[in-house]
């Protein structure tokens, strides 16, 4: 059974303590809200997860996944940006995090539907398409463990409740997500975790 | 493999496409080469006699400035945090990202110098050697360069930065490349001797490039 | 018919369509023509059989130069006027002004090989011309690094102007750079006192050269605006998808 434990994480970027002394646990098929102002240190949490940002201080451990890899490698991180090229066609973005990343389930492009669009370039693609894309991506590489930055920031009502289904589907699937947001994106029964109240 | 194959052919389709930046290499390396005489003279003896030098500084300097979108363009649209949690090590992908940026720019610069090596009066056997020297040290280059675009995103800085770090560290490269050049030319030293130092510096580079490129990534997290 | 109906893009490909076959017709037979008087007219004294180059050389110098004059019009076209096939134009016409460029200078260089005894020489004629090659290969790489026609036009469009200003003054330079540094050595063919058995093949040569441009020409502009539809087709389907906001 997977579970993913923080003791004690602390985060110093650009020589400011974004956060310290954060604990957190969350198993399969569980989803952790990450709450709290601006500036409170959602993103930079979500990037220590993803390994991108070095902890000052403190654990994270994943226990009951493979232990060949590290919790950055099994987990798929989903920033404000969507890394796609705009030259490339939807599909040979898609193909190549596929490829690169690892997994490959397929249907991932009409899941969300953009499977008419997936000869054209990306960079034809609209915000909103573009983050579906995005979506996409982490259906097909399918690793265990999602980091969502505001991931419903650019989408609309029906891709919000379309992407509501999918989280939906990786949380019973055994799946595990970390989301930073402002508002709900529609995780019923996640805990919150509010940063920046205690400083 | 398969994820090296991956980004190895994506950088490869992205340079040709649209937008890419291949071909702009070599139009910068024949302004170059084009822009020494004006600042010499047309003496044609005086030409043959500097031409493997300039097209060293040419191709050089085309190699160099070509490269600061080499990582830069994916740490802006987010593609560089994806490759970092990927499970192929970094080393391997920034040399594959490497590999497919020399074959891009670096190996058309070798090829097209037989022909420049005309306007540099150079005959034959001393065009067929300068670019053979450059075949052989434009990975240098590139993979020397690679550490400059390492350093371009984890500075935020780009261009001209990347530059002024890394020309310093190209210089026994060039001291070789144009050795082995002019002993082709003059055969006052034999040929093997500074092309198998020249040859050396490249695979040298490619380790201390690829390895470094890396580390300034990862140190560079943020 | 008034001009402004061609500025209409369909009726330019309809009208282009019915011309573009006879027009070619008329290419191919002043080419067939031209070489043949080409091939008929007399060797030069000194130089022999290599004065034929002559042929070829001359006419796409001319080009060379024309097609870019034509596209500083055309550069007039997009950014005074606003009219919707000038960037077209221009664009089309860049590659195969290059192309005419790169016919110049190799066969210069191949004419130059048994006079001067190398492929290169900085003359100031090839030079000028070889600067002019680079410009319209950096008026190339501008169209192809902007996917948005309308920003690389308007872009190109000043470039060119800027071009067609500084060409006289690049010209001028490089006559002055290389009489300095050497007295002109080269033969010069051009001249009011060319002989008729040579002129009459130059000019049909000529003339079958534009007729080749304009040709090819139309052929690239049809290309350039079926290009162009098919980017908005693929926008309108890209918008057509579910997911726009």
């Amino acid at each position: 059974m997977l579970r993913l434990e923080a003791h004690d994480l602390a985060c110093v970027r650009g020589g400011r303590e974004v956060f310290s002394g954060l604990g957190f646990a969350v198993a399969a098929g569980e989803a952790l809200v990450v709450t709290g102002r601006n500036g409170a240190g959602k993103s930079s949490l979500l990037r220590t997860i993803a390994g991108l940002v070095r902890m000052a201080a403190g654990s994270l451990n994943l226990t009951g996944g493979d232990p060949e890899l590290t919790p950055a490698e099994q987990a798929h991180y989903l920033g404000h940006q969507d890394a796609l090229k705009p030259s490339l066609t939807v599909e040979e973005n898609l193909a190549f995090w596929v490829q690169y990343l690892g997994g490959g389930a397929p249907g991932a492009l009409s899941a969300v539907g953009l499977d008419a669009v997936a000869k054209l370039p990306a960079g034809y693609l609209s915000a909103g398409q573009r983050r579906r894309l995005s979506i996409a991506r982490l259906i097909a590489i399918q690793r265990p463990i999602w980091l969502l930055d505001e991931p419903t920031s650019a989408l609309d009502r029906d891709a919000q409740e379309q992407f509501a289904g999918l989280m939906g589907r990786h949380l019973a699937g055994g799946g595990m997500i970390v989301a930073a947001t402002h508002g709900p994106i529609g995780l019923q029964q996640a805990k919150e975790l509010r940063l920046g109240d205690t400083p | 493999m398969s994820a090296l194959t991956a980004i190895f052919m994506r950088d490869l389709r992205l340079a040709v496409r649209v937008g890419g930046g291949a071909g702009i290499g070599v139009l910068f390396f024949l302004i170059v080469v084009v822009l020494a005489p004006f600042a010499i003279g047309p003496d044609l003896a005086l030409l043959a006699r500097i031409g493997p030098a300039i097209l060293w500084l040419g191709a050089l300097l085309a190699s160099l400035l070509t490269l600061d979108r080499l990582i830069a363009a994916d740490a802006e649209d987010g593609s560089l945090d994806l490759i970092l949690t990927g499970r192929t090590p970094l080393e391997l992908a920034v040399a594959a990202k490497a590999l497919a940026h020399w074959l891009t720019t670096g190996l058309p610069l070798a090829i097209a110098t037989p022909l420049f090596g005309l306007l540099m009066n150079l005959d034959m056997q001393a065009s067929f050697a300068v670019a053979l020297t450059l075949l052989a040290g434009t990975p240098a280059l590139t993979f020397l360069g690679l550490l400059g675009a390492a350093l371009a995103v984890t500075l935020r800085r780009g261009g001209l930065l990347l530059t002024v770090l890394i020309l310093p560290l190209t210089v026994p490269v060039l001291i070789f490349g144009v050795a082995a050049s002019n002993a082709a030319v003059t055969g006052s030293v034999p040929f093997a001797m500074p092309f198998t130092i020249l040859c050396a510096l490249t695979l040298a580079s490619l380790v201390i490039g690829t390895f470094a490129a890396a580390a300034s990534l990862r140190h560079g997290m943020e | 018919m008034p001009l402004i109906d061609l500025a209409n893009p369909t009726r330019f490909l309809k009208l282009s369509g019915l011309l573009l076959p006879w027009l070619a017709g008329a290419a191919t037979i002043a080419l067939a023509v031209g070489l043949y008087l080409a091939g008929n007219a007399p060797d030069d004294y000194q130089q022999g059989a290599t004065v034929k180059i002559m042929f070829i050389h001359v006419p796409s110098a001319w080009l060379a130069m024309a097609i870019w004059g034509m596209m500083s019009l055309a550069a007039l076209g997009t950014l005074v006027w606003r009219h919707p096939l000038a960037d077209v134009a221009a664009k089309a016409a860049t590659p195969i002004g290059a192309a005419f460029t790169l016919i110049c200078l190799l066969t210069g260089s191949l004419w130059g090989r048994p006079m001067w005894g190398t492929y290169w020489v900085w003359d100031a004629r090839l030079t000028s011309v070889l600067i002019l090659f680079l410009m319209y290969l950096g008026v190339m790489a501008l169209w192809r690094s902007v996917d948005d026609p309308s920003r690389a036009g308007r872009a190109a469009a000043i470039l060119t102007l800027v071009g067609a200003i500084n060409l006289p003054i690049i010209k001028f330079s490089v006559d002055w750079w290389n009489t300095l540094h050497q007295p002109a050595s080269v033969v010069r063919i051009a001249g009011p006192a060319i002989h008729p058995t040579i002129l009459v093949p130059l000019l049909v040569m000529a003339l079958a050269f534009v007729l080749i441009f304009v040709t090819l020409h139309l052929a690239a502009m049809r290309n350039e605006i079926l290009r162009r539809r098919v980017r908005t087709l693929m926008m309108i389907e890209a918008q057509a998808a579910p997911g726009r906001g």
